[in-house]
């Protein structure tokens, strides 16, 4: 199977974010990171293929900075990348960061797409559909579990009262959470094999899109203004002295919550 | 008044839910409410009178096998259908992961701008959106097409004003890659008469200083007193403890409740990133130095042990 695996660099969510001058995420200054779902993406894709063979590629669209996430990811196992790197993409919307990975995976011609269910830095969660959409394939999103028989596809969908169970023919894109399963540490010989595998770049150009539908010019959002919000104040701390609990009670009446 | 269309988010026994109302409480201040049910047969007629009492003028009823069978996708293309028929000012979606994908797909299928994850959005399309678990705050606006709005729950209180709905079936064409993603079981864990987590008023949750799965019985038992939800830190979900959709934070749920009470939680920016909207925090901590106190409104230095059992007794002696 043919399994492309969707990989994001984040600002590590553990420190200080920020959005920079021009209201995008400032990723100059920051920790930057694998997006922390898409690992367990990382590590289904290698199950798969331990159980049926085949590839798997890592795509990301990303600045220069993103080619250490890449060599990461593929540290993890998995045998080439393709990083979508150019200038003109800086500002993207949701909608232009779809149409662009769609039509990297346009290139690749995959049986199956797998992505974190969301980023921590966007958390927009909708990018597994907006390609899927774009590609005319079906869409398993939300996976706490993947299962594969031959073509077909069938996943375990988390909801608010259970899950939903279900399944479709490839190719798709799935979508998952950390339930999944536990991603592995990248071995010694995994970091040096990865210095190795094939990176393959690609410009805007390569992909026949144009300059002013992505990045700040193709925008179809536009973020007008941001603001810290101010720290929130810590209020009153009082220590049990036997009495925490009817102290506590007595805080919560006078807030007219008993 | 142009119309502004509500996605209607229900339970599978048709109960509207709390953040529907909401919805529609913020669409009258936009335009003229429509709302659009997709489900079963007979989910319209057992939920229009509700849609109504919250100014819905019109409602849109979706209903057909095709669309509650499969993923996502048949609701973005009878959504899309009605968009163009009817040109609203503005569509509104619950910022839950379907309500975000159907507004993905829609925001491709119009070639038009989204906002995710809004708090607010003005009658001129301004969407303000908590960024970096809320230690950002953004305005924002589409450069294309109607706003298309995902909103939180929790973000506005439902405010009642009758209306009596028009019904209108909705004629649904659908193509061949709307029907690739089929549901084929729905499978229900455990459904309490707790209220959802993310539309609860309350939210009383546990970290890994409960200590074990027993021991979130204490946890459950002040919640139920205060007629709230339970929800844990993701040290608490990881141990066992409790399971995995209750989890609070930045790779859990997001919740925005009058009141969130943490117990045995240390504050990580993780945990904080899906709470620290919630209108009044409290803490029990026995870490003087933990960082939830930063930003609690009332925090207790103890033993949850003894806290806990106590507050509880406490309630019930006020009862
Ligand atoms: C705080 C904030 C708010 C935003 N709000 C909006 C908004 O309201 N509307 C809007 O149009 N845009 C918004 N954006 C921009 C949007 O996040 C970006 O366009 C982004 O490229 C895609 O969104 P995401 O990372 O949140 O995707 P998600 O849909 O959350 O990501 C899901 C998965 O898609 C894959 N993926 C996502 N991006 C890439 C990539 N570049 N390369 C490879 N794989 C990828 C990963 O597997 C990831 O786990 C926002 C950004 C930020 C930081
Ligand atoms: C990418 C990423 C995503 C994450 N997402 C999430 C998320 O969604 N949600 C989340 O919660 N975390 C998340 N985390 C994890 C987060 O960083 C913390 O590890 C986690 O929140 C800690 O949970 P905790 O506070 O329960 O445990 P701990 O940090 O171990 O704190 C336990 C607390 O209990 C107190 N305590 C112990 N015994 C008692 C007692 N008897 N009485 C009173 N107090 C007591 C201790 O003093 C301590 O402060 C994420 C981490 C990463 C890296």
């Amino acid at each position: 199977m043919n399994i492309v695996v969707l990989v994001k660099q984040v600002p590590d969510s553990g420190s200080e974010r920020s959005l920079s001058g021009d209201n995008t995420v400032e990723r100059q200054s920051a920790n930057n990171v694998i997006n922390e779902m898409d690992e367990y993406a990382i590590e289904e894709a290698l199950k798969i293929q331990e159980a049926h063979g085949g590839e798997v590629t890592i795509l990301t669209m990303g600045p220069e900075r993103a080619a250490e996430s890449i060599r990461k990811a593929l540290s993890m196992g998995p045998d080439k990348a393709v990083h979508v790197i150019d200038d003109a993409l800086h500002g993207s919307c949701a909608l232009a960061t779809s149409k662009v990975l769609a039509a990297a995976l346009g290139t690749l011609n995959p049986d199956l797409v797998i992505a974190g269910a969301e980023s921590t830095d966007g958390r927009v969660q909708v990018m597994p559909h907006m390609i899927a959409e774009r590609m005319g394939v079906a869409a398993l999103t939300g996976a706490r579990k993947l299962t594969v028989e031959g073509g077909t596809l069938t996943i375990e969908r988390q909801t608010e009262e259970g899950y939903e169970v279900v399944t479709a023919n490839t190719p798709a894109v799935v979508s998952v959470w950390d339930t999944i399963n536990e991603p592995r540490y990248p071995s010694f010989k995994g970091i040096m094999a990865a210095k190795k595998k094939p990176v393959q770049t690609l410009a805007l150009a390569d992909l026949g899109i144009d300059a002013a539908e992505v990045g700040f010019a193709g925008a179809s959002s536009q973020v007008v203004e941001h603001a810290k919000r101010p720290p929130r104040q810590g209020g009153q701390r009082v220590t049990d002295d036997g009495n925490g609990g009817v102290a506590l009670v007595e805080f919560l009446s006078s807030e007219k919550f008993v | 008044m142009a119309e502004v269309l509500v996605l209607v988010e229900a339970t599978r026994d048709f109960t509207v839910k709390k953040v529907t109302l909401e919805l529609l409480t913020l669409a009258r201040q936009i335009g003229s409410p429509s709302a659009v049910v997709f489900g079963a047969a007979g989910a319209t007629a057992a939920m229009v009178d509700k849609l109504g009492e919250y100014g819905a003028e019109k409602v849109y009823a979706g209903e057909s096998a095709d669309i509650d069978g499969h993923l996502v996708a048949p609701k973005a293309t009878a959504l899309a259908e009605l968009v163009r028929r009817v040109q609203p000012a503005a569509v509104l979606l619950p910022s839950t992961q379907e309500g975000k994908e159907i507004a993905g797909r829609l925001a491709v299928k119009l070639d038009n701008g989204l906002l995710t994850d809004a708090i607010a959005l003005t009658a001129d399309g301004t969407a303000t959106q908590p960024a970096f678990a809320g230690q950002v705050i953004v305005q924002s606006k589409v450069t294309r097409g109607i706003p298309i709005a995902t909103v939180r729950p929790n973000s506005l209180t439902p405010a009642p004003q009758a209306a009596t709905p028009a019904v209108e079936e909705l004629q649904v064409s659908l193509g061949a890659a709307d029907t690739l993603a089929k549901v084929v079981d729905r499978v229900t864990e455990q459904k309490g008469s707790r209220p959802e987590l993310t539309e609860a008023s309350v939210v009383v949750s546990g970290g890994r200083g409960v200590g074990s799965g027993d021991n979130f019985k204490l946890v459950e038992e002040l919640a139920d007193l205060l007629g709230g939800a339970v929800g844990a830190s993701r040290a608490a979900v990881d141990s066992g403890f409790y399971p995995h959709q209750f989890q609070v934070g930045q790779t859990g749920k997001t919740v925005s409740p009058q009141l969130y009470i943490a117990l045995g939680i240390s504050g990580a920016i993780q945990h904080r990133a899906g709470m620290q909207t919630s209108k009044t925090i409290v803490a029990v901590n026995k870490d003087a130095e933990a960082p939830i106190f930063e930003l609690a409104d009332y925090g207790i230095v103890g033993d949850l042990f003894k806290v806990v059992p106590q507050a509880a007794e406490e309630i019930r002696k006020r009862k």
